[in-house]
């Protein structure tokens, strides 16, 4: 069952956001991890050639403040501070959260959470990391009601996913068909109508003859029939 | 063809086209660029239209994909229109000035209590070590003893091994680290900063007993002096702020204990961005100033007690004081 946190409106109607739980995060995180990852090591490598001729071990003495604050820093930057430093760019979100359809928000107002709590709960994934792979943190998301991590609680922000609104189904339902059919069937007809080439023969007519009854039309005989009447319904 | 329909249609024909405009209004608003007022006062007006629309296609149809739409466009509204103002260096500006100050105030017996604990543990360290010579094993390598052992200190070639820039910045890192690891560790209850403080405190005492047998303690403290009233003062700040999250979620008063946990990390927060700003200047004098021998014990401690007493000014609220009085408005 999908869990809901529901944010005060001062419309009187809550904005209800979908949390994502341990396995959405962990999804984001990989994704962001990998990316952090593959940018530290290209910085780290590319700079190496550039410095030394060469991918080769620098001995201690030849490691000089140039190669340190040019190659090494900023791979050790990359790595560390991307979190932080995309989350405040990016308002909340990272490429890898982007890709997942997740966002954090604030809890107490669903909004954007200011750079001081994006801040905090970056610091406490010191705690959270703990004892290795994120273990608190992955064990405190499977407990906790938000599914949040200590860091989440610390700054009072919650991930949840973040699809953004598409209109394509305002451009292809009608008036006519919500007047025949009522809001939901005729919505449930234009989505059969978008899914049937990616479903089964067998499949589509058990679900266009269910649909049908439901609003008390008889099913044709038929694959193409039975499309045929839909679109005629749809409008 | 029923009556529910029916209206259900002439609801839906009327409002698409405002669902339409309000989803494309929504780009421009989202990606935070400058808009025109009249986009925005449409916004405002679309709101709590979209709320009354979401609410009738919550009842009607709650599972439907134009439920969904209007849940999208209304949250995302919503994010946008009560996005908190963007007033960056303002905030900045009230940290160094005000915030901290308060922050200090609020957080006194914490501080009052760490570094009592922080003292006391010095005193241990250097008891344990005159008490018990060969403990000071515990508190510094092998390599270090043998060193002071012959009259020389782990500091003294520093300049040799790394630059100056280099050793500041990897000293910076470090502290900075100790003193957020300080600082979150509150959340074992205070358990894990008490910890922190505590080896802290006998390692400084253990080190500098050591030392001073040897005949070596002037040298060690001719080598803090321009960096370390600063950096243990933040170490013992941040010690305070791990203290009172411990103490927001053991004694967590009115407030829930995830509120008290808020509440005592947020004021933590602002008070630990100016210490570690200050941090950042402590490791510059320990990189560039402590371990250059041309500079002579008055001298550093003219440039320590200095930056002591800017990092003093800030923290006791005297500079928002004195920038209040220069502001014409006030």
């Amino acid at each position: 069952m999908e869990s809901i946190v529901r944010i005060p409106s001062v419309t009187g109607v809550d904005v209800e956001l979908k949390i994502a739980g341990p396995g959405g995060r962990s999804y984001a995180f990989v994704i962001d991890w990998h990316i952090r990852f593959l940018a530290a090591a290209a910085w780290f490598i590319v700079g190496t050639i550039a410095y030394a001729g060469g991918l080769r071990v620098l001995p201690a003495d030849q490691v000089q403040a140039g190669y340190t604050f040019v190659v090494a820093a900023p791979s050790i930057v990359i790595y560390f501070l991307y979190h932080p430093v995309l989350e405040v760019l990016l308002r909340g979100q990272t490429p890898g959260k982007r890709m997942a359809g997740v966002r954090l928000v604030a809890l107490a107002d669903g909004g954007a959470p200011g750079i001081g709590a994006l801040l905090v709960r970056n610091v406490f994934r010191l705690v959270d990391s703990l004892p290795s792979l994120y273990a608190v943190g992955l064990a405190t998301t499977m407990l906790t009601k938000n599914a949040v991590r200590i860091g989440d609680i610390a700054a009072g922000t919650v991930l949840v996913y973040d699809e953004p609104p598409s209109s394509a189904l305002l451009d292809r339902l009608s008036g006519r068909a919500v007047s025949q059919l009522g809001l939901e069937q005729a919505q449930l007809v234009r989505e059969l109508l978008d899914r049937w080439p990616q479903l089964g023969i067998d499949a589509r007519r058990k679900l266009a003859a269910d649909l049908l009854a439901r609003v008390g039309i008889p099913a044709p005989d038929g694959d193409a029939a039975l499309r045929a009447k839909l679109e005629e319904l749809a409008g | 063809m029923s009556g529910d329909n029916v209206a259900a249609a002439k609801w839906f024909e009327q409002r698409v086209a405002e669902w339409r405009s309000a989803g494309a209004r929504l780009r421009s608003l989202e990606h935070g660029k400058s808009v025109p007022p009249a986009t925005v006062l449409e916004a405002v007006r679309a709101y709590p239209e979209i709320a009354r629309d979401l609410a009738i296609a919550r009842r009607g149809a709650p599972n439907a994909a134009l439920t969904k739409y209007l849940e999208g466009v209304y949250r995302e509204l919503h994010r946008s229109l009560f996005r908190p103002p963007a007033a960056f260096w303002r905030s900045v500006l009230r940290l160094f000035t005000r915030d901290a100050a308060a922050a200090i105030r609020e957080l006194r017996w914490q501080i009052v209590a760490v570094v009592s604990l922080f003292v006391v543990c010095i005193g241990a360290g250097a008891w344990l070590v005159n008490a018990y010579p060969e403990l000071a094993s515990l508190f510094a390598s092998e390599q270090m003893i043998e060193g002071v052992q012959r009259g020389e200190l782990w500091t003294d070639n520093l300049l040799n091994v790394f630059p100056s820039s280099l050793l500041s910045v990897q000293i910076f890192t470090n502290n900075i680290v100790v003193s957020l690891i300080a600082l979150s560790l509150g959340v074992l209850y205070g358990l894990g900063t008490f910890y922190i403080i505590a080896m802290n405190g006998l390692s400084i005492g253990g080190i500098f007993a050591f030392t001073a047998q040897h005949g070596i303690g002037g040298r060690l403290f001719q080598f803090t002096a321009a960096h370390g009233f600063v950096e243990l003062s933040v170490i013992c700040i941040a010690g305070a702020v791990g203290m009172s999250l411990g103490e927001a979620l053991a004694r967590p008063g009115e407030l829930t204990r995830a509120a008290a946990f808020q509440r005592a990390v947020a004021r933590g927060l602002k008070l630990m961005v100016v210490c570690l700003s200050f941090l950042v200047g402590a490791g510059l004098l320990e990189g560039f100033v402590s371990p250059n021998a041309r500079f002579p014990l008055a001298a550093r401690l003219a440039i320590g007690l200095s930056y002591f007493a800017l990092f003093l000014l800030v923290l006791s609220g005297a500079l928002g004081r004195f920038a209040t009085a220069r502001d014409p408005r006030t």
